[in-house]
């Protein structure tokens, strides 16, 4: 017994390095980052500079974390950024005027985000289409509302983006409060083990006895939560609806939860690492200005980034096994 | 309205208590096909009945039907004599009915508590996971003691056979409600003999304890040793029930429909004369291992307990044979996989893509698979093994397990390979598709192929010539001739005997 205990023991060892490995590398990522740029600008290490290097790392932060739970059943979300584009749009010109309006409209919006999740399943259609169809309904509503970019974030929201909370700067309370929300709902709680487990194996939990039709009408809804939340901060930060805005936070924030230690087989997410990921791959951006880079370079750049951390991880994650 | 005093003449009249649950007539269609013509079956609180039949005779089916998966085209369906019209897996597992499937629905990316959670709601809120490693990790020793599965590591992690184990402890474990009935779907499939004994004993155990067990599996004796009452199916209807303890091996064969075939085999003395040239030839690795000899001509067993190094060495062998092959140092070898799904068929390919994709080079006109040429070989194979599929173009998941692995063999015997290595080919495949595929190996041998054979079944090493019986990751003994027979086998798996 005490043989077999030892046994155990041992061969838990092995997985639990490679997991650490796939959080691990993001960190040392974003650590190094901010180290480079630190070095060429110290001032930029402060209460103020964290802020500002980070602030747009919030709708981002969001984005990812809804694509992390659409990637989690095994689907990928190609309409991310269009919704995300609409939400300003709506938030921009209704919000402070005709709350109710505002808020029936988002309900309206998440209610189609689940609509279209249980589309999918229902009619075993591949995700990839159903969403990118959908990125242009997103689209389209958003310049029908919104032909060029205008209207007006309401104060408290602009306001409440520019707030300086007590000790830590308001993105990084953010994204530790996303992660940590994240962290217990989908990686330690018993209806996360579910939810992981449906996008891993859907047959075996549906004959456990579950709904996985109710499943994933909850994922997709949480999703479209979160990408409204996205929205939402984002209207706070530039203060206006656009409906091109943010085209790049779908490929973006698939990139997040994959840097993040996710996987396309389904099942194998973790919000902690798709929120460094986000974190990382904005800081991408302003690290490379930083470097002088010129900004038609920046976008290889930042493909060249997300390169070698995944390369980085296959290879440890090869060397783990 | 059904009419409850048909009784089924086939039925014993002693029932000393209500049914636990009790189907009448039980249709289930899929389109045109019949999967389930008429089904009567009931079971008491604490028997074991064991569920015999053919590949795609419907036991699938039927089991799914039980427990919810699959919903019944017409019948009457009770529950300790309660009319049940709706049935789902969630009613079936608060009635506390519980399945291991055949294909195991363990979520891989989760660990063992996380997976055990899945089938217990009660196991929610704070300290969750630890209430739920506990329960599975009592389950599992008092099923399997001394496992000494690891259960802080994902499934995907583990071993096939430890993954059973999860399984089958898994649908015996309880919290809320009490397990009352368990339906295993080849349980003993991946696991090892102990493991298999272990599990057999379990189950008389728990069935003393008033938990009915429905036993699905080919392997006969299991079926002999644990159960009370044996049901038959062919082509989707029962058409026998009988007492397990007066039963004999051949008397059950018998019914299924398919006559085992009597041991044709001529014994040949310890060593044949005329040998053909040795193409397999691999010194051991460190003392005590055997080096593995075969020639064309030969079928090589390798035997012992699962996972004492059998695939390994089966699959070195492969590797180092294929690439000398490749230099044109040996013949082409080709290997059949055990595991279908993951490492076998082609999930969306036809049988006849399956079929010949070994064979692409051979198949080639100008440059370009010739799909004449093609179709011709697929059509040739599965004809010779007689393939049971309406066309060669049918998706090969279409095809029942047993047939899939014909398939598979059919790939293997259609290339121009002369050493063919089993991975454990006939694992949970009917009786009378292995009657014909160890003839078939056997006439293939005779042409003068070479096979080199892992396998878990006892019985089908009868079809070898010479054993390596693997210990601890190495060839520990070699057996030929008249001394391959079960007790032998075993007892050098053991370590006991002959070295």
């Amino acid at each position: 017994m005490t043989e077999a205990a030892m046994h155990r023991r041992v061969a838990s060892r092995v997985p639990r390095l490679r997991d650490a490995v796939q959080v691990g590398l993001p960190v040392a990522a974003l650590a190094i980052m901010l180290a480079i740029i630190f070095w060429i600008r110290p001032a930029a290490f402060s209460f103020f500079g964290f802020t500002l290097l980070f602030r747009f790392a919030i709708p981002l932060v969001f984005a990812s974390l809804s694509q992390m739970l659409v990637i989690m059943l095994g689907d990928i979300d190609l309409s991310n950024g269009s919704f995300v584009g609409l939400t300003t749009c709506v938030t921009a010109l209704y919000l402070e005027n005709a709350p109710a309006e505002a808020t029936l409209i988002y309900v309206v919006m998440i209610v189609a985000y689940a609509a279209f999740g249980v589309l999918i399943y229902v009619q075993r259609l591949p995700s990839i289409i159903v969403t990118l169809g959908m990125s242009f309904i997103w689209l389209g509503a958003s310049i029908i509302l919104l032909p060029s970019p205008g209207g007006s974030a309401p104060d408290w929201l602009s306001e409440f983006m520019s707030w300086r909370p007590p000790c830590l700067p308001l993105p990084i309370w953010i994204a530790i409060l996303a992660a940590g929300v994240g962290h217990f709902f989908i990686t330690r709680s018993s209806y996360g083990a579910v939810l992981r487990g449906a996008g891993a194996n859907a047959r075996a939990v549906e004959r456990a006895g579950w709904s996985l039709i109710g499943i994933r009408a909850a994922t997709y809804a949480a999703a479209g939560l979160l990408a409204l939340l996205a929205g939402l901060t984002l209207t706070g930060l530039t203060t206006s609806g656009d409906p091109n805005v943010a085209p790049a936070y779908t490929l973006l924030s698939v990139g997040a939860v994959i840097l993040g230690g996710g996987s396309f087989t389904g099942g194998m997410v973790s919000p902690v690492g798709a929120v460094i990921g986000a974190l990382t791959l904005s800081l991408a951006g302003s690290l490379l200005s930083f470097l002088q880079v010129p900004p038609t370079w920046q976008i290889g750049a930042q493909g060249v980034i997300l390169f070698l951390v995944l390369a980085g991880r296959a290879l440890t994650a090869e060397r783990t096994q | 309205m059904s009419a409850p005093t048909v009784v089924a003449p086939t039925v014993p009249a002693l029932e000393p208590s209500p049914a636990f649950l009790d189907v009448r007539d039980v249709h289930k269609n899929y389109g045109a096909v019949h999967a389930l013509r008429g089904v009567n079956f009931r079971i008491g609180p604490g028997e074991v009945v064991g569920l015999v039949g053919h590949n795609g005779a419907g036991k699938s089916t039927l089991m799914n039907v039980l427990a919810g998966t699959v919903q019944r085209s017409s019948g009457t369906f009770n529950l300790e004599a309660v009319d049940v019209t709706a049935w789902s897996p969630d009613r079936a597992q608060d009635y506390g009915l519980r399945c291991v499937f055949q294909e195991l629905s363990l979520c891989a990316n989760l660990d063992l508590a996380e997976n055990t959670r899945i089938i217990h709601r009660p196991l929610r809120g704070p300290g969750w996971r630890k209430r739920a490693g506990a329960v599975i990790l009592q389950t599992l020793d008092e099923i399997f003691p001394n496992h000494g599965v690891p259960v802080g590591v994902r499934v995907g992690d583990l071993p096939i056979g430890v993954r059973q184990m999860v399984e089958i402890a898994r649908a015996f474990s309880v919290t809320d409600t009490s397990v009352r009935c368990v339906i295993l779907d080849e349980p003993t499939s991946a696991l090892g003999h102990e493991a298999a004994e272990q599990l057999l004993a379990y189950i008389r155990s728990a069935a003393e304890r008033g938990i009915a067990c429905i036993l699905i599996t080919h392997r006969l004796d299991e079926i002999l040793a644990v159960c009370d009452r044996v049901v038959v199916m062919v082509d989707g209807q029962i058409v026998a029930e009988r007492d397990a303890k007066r039963l004999s091996r051949a008397a059950l064969v018998a019914l299924m429909g398919s006559i085992e075939a009597p041991r044709e085999r001529t014994i040949r003395e310890d060593e044949p004369a005329s040998r053909g040239p040795l193409v397999v030839d691999s010194p051991g690795r460190g003392a005590g291992d055997l080096s593995i000899e075969a020639a064309l001509g030969e079928i090589i067993g390798f035997a012992g307990l699962e996972g004492h190094g059998q695939r390994e060495r089966l699959r070195a062998l492969y590797s180092t044979g294929r690439k000398r092959s490749a230099h044109g140092l040996a013949p082409p070898v080709a290997y059949v996989a055990g595991d279908r799904g993951s490492e076998g068929v082609f999930a969306l390919w036809s049988v006849a893509d399956n079929l010949t994709i070994r064979s692409v080079k051979a198949l080639r006109r100008r440059g370009l698979i010739s799909s004449k040429a093609e179709r011709r070989l697929a059509q040739a194979w599965s004809d010779r093994l007689n393939v049971k599929t309406p066309s060669i173009d049918t998706p090969i998941l279409s095809l029942s397990g047993g047939n899939q692995q014909k398939v598979l063999f059919a790939r293997a015997l259609a290339s121009d390979a002369k050493v063919i290595f089993l991975d454990d080919p006939m694992r949970g495949v009917d009786v009378g598709t292995k009657q014909e595929v160890y003839q078939l190996i056997r006439s293939e041998a005779a042409k003068g192929r070479c096979f080199v054979w892992y396998t878990t079944e006892l019985e089908e090493l009868t079809n070898c010539e010479r054993l390596y019986v693997f210990r601890e990751g190495r060839a520990a003994v070699q057996l030929m001739g008249r001394q391959i027979e079960p007790s032998r086998i075993l007892e050098s798996s053991f370590g006991g005997g002959s070295d």
